[in-house]
């Protein structure tokens, strides 16, 4: 409870300063709308439908970009662990790629794909297959060998120890991973759709943003970014965070 | 359900190894970890091989438990050269190597899943009783990191006897709990193995706890490790590790262990010089 009234305030407190500057006109409001000016873009588009049509769009552009990034971070990750070819050759790659920031094939997407679909689904896999496939490499390499040593003397043997030891064993480390990776789909996709203006596929979220800008409509701009941290939030809470609980209760880690 | 497990106990078996020589290759040259070991166990006895750390005592158990391979010399197993590891052998580790992400049943139950001609129910059954046997009824849903070291390691002694190996290998299973839950876990093993019958190769730095639980106590001395001297232990079971006999027992072999250390300290001087 004490906790809940804290984090009350400290936001009640930080909405209080932002509408007493905003309302003292010292600098103009498109470069600092009011918070009742956004609340009123928020209502205003929900109520007509564009926020939750960009949210839509984004979204499954967000999910199909992670899902192969999964889909081809975790069998990848799991060949570099065992095969000293794959670290050596993929594995490198990935360490390269991975400092990358995301932003950077933006150019050669609309090179490649042009104003399309595809540069920003390209976009979005690169920004997020190299940390989950490197998070599988590391998590499985770190499963104690003397849990595989257990199992075979259990009778256990390749697949089955595959399946049964070394995946469970890594899995929190693959879960922190997949949760990483997801970050990184986040904002590549946003950095995607602010650069990359789609005619036929639909306007996403980051369109939204870019057109605020264009239009000096800083109340956009600035919902915009309130839904982004919401959907943001939302996900990590029904997605990952009850997965992640079931794990530290398991294990005893964390708190 | 009892029946099911007790009717179906295998018989202990008989472990041989044949002028063993092992050694481990590292970036700083090869180290001679076993040399010449012969090393007979008879079935359902209970041995323990007793040494300083690096006198291969470990490796001997791996060798058997068939996760490590001699190079030259064989390992036998009632007669027939070791593969691999297998089911007839199961191997109690120093941590318990019990399963996170699996409830203490559940550990139990993994090395049953792979035990062929078992069903769904008869699993539940056994591992339930091996529970039982080493008091842990109560703590069957527990996660692992819930248990204490001394539950932990009962947990994994209920894991190791579930699938009914005809041996037990154990590596300093104890080594790491206090004196007091230690002392409990002598008093269960015995039982246990008067019980079970199992051949039990145990493996320890500790001379008290190999003369109270050992029909037999081989010694063994480092680099390279060698087996030195035995000593049989005859006294009553369940044995108490505070009773005085057993006392003068571990004083003999203590100051056997040290005459041997010196020895080769002295030896390793001159050769050096």
């Amino acid at each position: 409870m004490k906790r809940v009234l804290a984090a009350a305030g400290f936001f009640g407190l930080l909405l209080l300063v932002w509408q007493v500057l905003a309302a003292s006109e010292t600098w103009s409001p498109v470069l600092l709308p009011s918070p009742t000016s956004v609340v009123r873009y928020l209502v205003g588009s929900l109520g007509d439908g564009t926020l939750a049509g960009a949210a839509v769009v984004t979204a499954r552009r967000l999910f199909l970009g992670y899902a192969i990034g999964v889909g081809i971070g975790l069998p990848f990750g799991f060949l570099n662990s065992r095969f000293r070819i794959c670290s050596d050759t993929i594995g490198v790659l990935a360490l390269g790629m991975q400092t990358l920031p995301s932003v950077c094939w933006v150019p050669l997407a609309l090179l490649w794909f042009g104003q399309s679909e595809g540069a920003m689904l390209f976009v979005t896999v690169m920004g997020t297959v190299w940390s989950i496939l490197l998070a599988t490499d590391n998590g499985i390499r770190a499963v104690p060998p003397i849990y595989t040593r257990a199992a075979r003397t259990m009778g256990s043997r390749r697949f089955h120890t595959l399946v049964r030891v070394v995946l469970p064993a890594s899995l929190p480390a693959i879960l922190t991973g997949m949760k990483q990776g997801w970050a990184f789909a986040w904002r590549s996709l946003m950095a995607a759709e602010i650069y990359v203006t789609v005619i036929g596929g639909g306007l996403g979220l980051g369109h939204l943003l870019h057109y605020g800008r264009e239009l000096h409509a800083m109340d956009q701009v600035l919902g915009v970014m309130f839904v982004i941290v919401v959907i943001g939030l939302l996900v990590d809470r029904v997605l990952f965070a009850p997965t992640e609980r079931a794990l530290h209760r398991r294990w005893g880690t964390g708190v | 359900m009892t029946e099911r497990t007790e009717a179906s106990d295998p018989p202990p078996a008989k472990l041989r190894l044949e002028s063993v020589s092992k050694a481990f290759h590292t970036s700083r040259g090869s180290v001679s970890a076993l040399e010449e070991i012969d090393l007979t166990v008879e079935d359902g006895q209970f041995v323990c091989l007793v040494g300083p750390s690096g006198c291969g005592k470990s490796t001997i158990l791996n060798l058997i438990a068939g996760l490590e391979f001699a190079d030259s010399g064989r390992v036998l197993f009632d007669g027939k050269p070791v593969g691999g590891p297998g089911r007839d052998r199961m191997v109690l580790f120093q941590e318990s190597a019990l399963f996170p992400w699996l409830d203490a049943v559940g550990n139990v139950l993994f090395g049953l899943e792979l035990k062929p001609g078992l069903d769904r129910a008869a699993r539940r059954e056994v591992a339930a009783h091996y529970l039982e046997m080493v008091g842990l009824t109560r703590f069957a849903r527990a996660n692992v990191h819930e248990l204490s070291g001394g539950m932990k390691q009962r947990v994994a002694l209920a894991r190791a006897l579930a699938p009914n190996p005809r041996v037990l290998l154990m590596d300093e299973p104890f080594a790491a709990l206090d004196a007091l839950t230690r002392e409990q876990l002598y008093g269960d093993l015995q039982r246990i193995w008067l019980e079970r019958k199992k051949t039990i190769v145990f493996v320890t730095h500790n001379v008290r706890e190999a003369a109270c639980l050992g029909d037999r106590v081989v010694l063994l001395s480092p680099h390279p490790g060698r087996i030195r001297e035995e000593f049989t232990i005859d006294l009553p079971r369940p044995r108490d590790i505070n009773s005085v006999e057993l006392a003068r027992y571990a004083t003999k072999i203590r100051s056997a262990l040290r005459t041997h250390l010196e020895a080769e300290s002295r030896n390793s001087q001159e050769v050096r010089a």
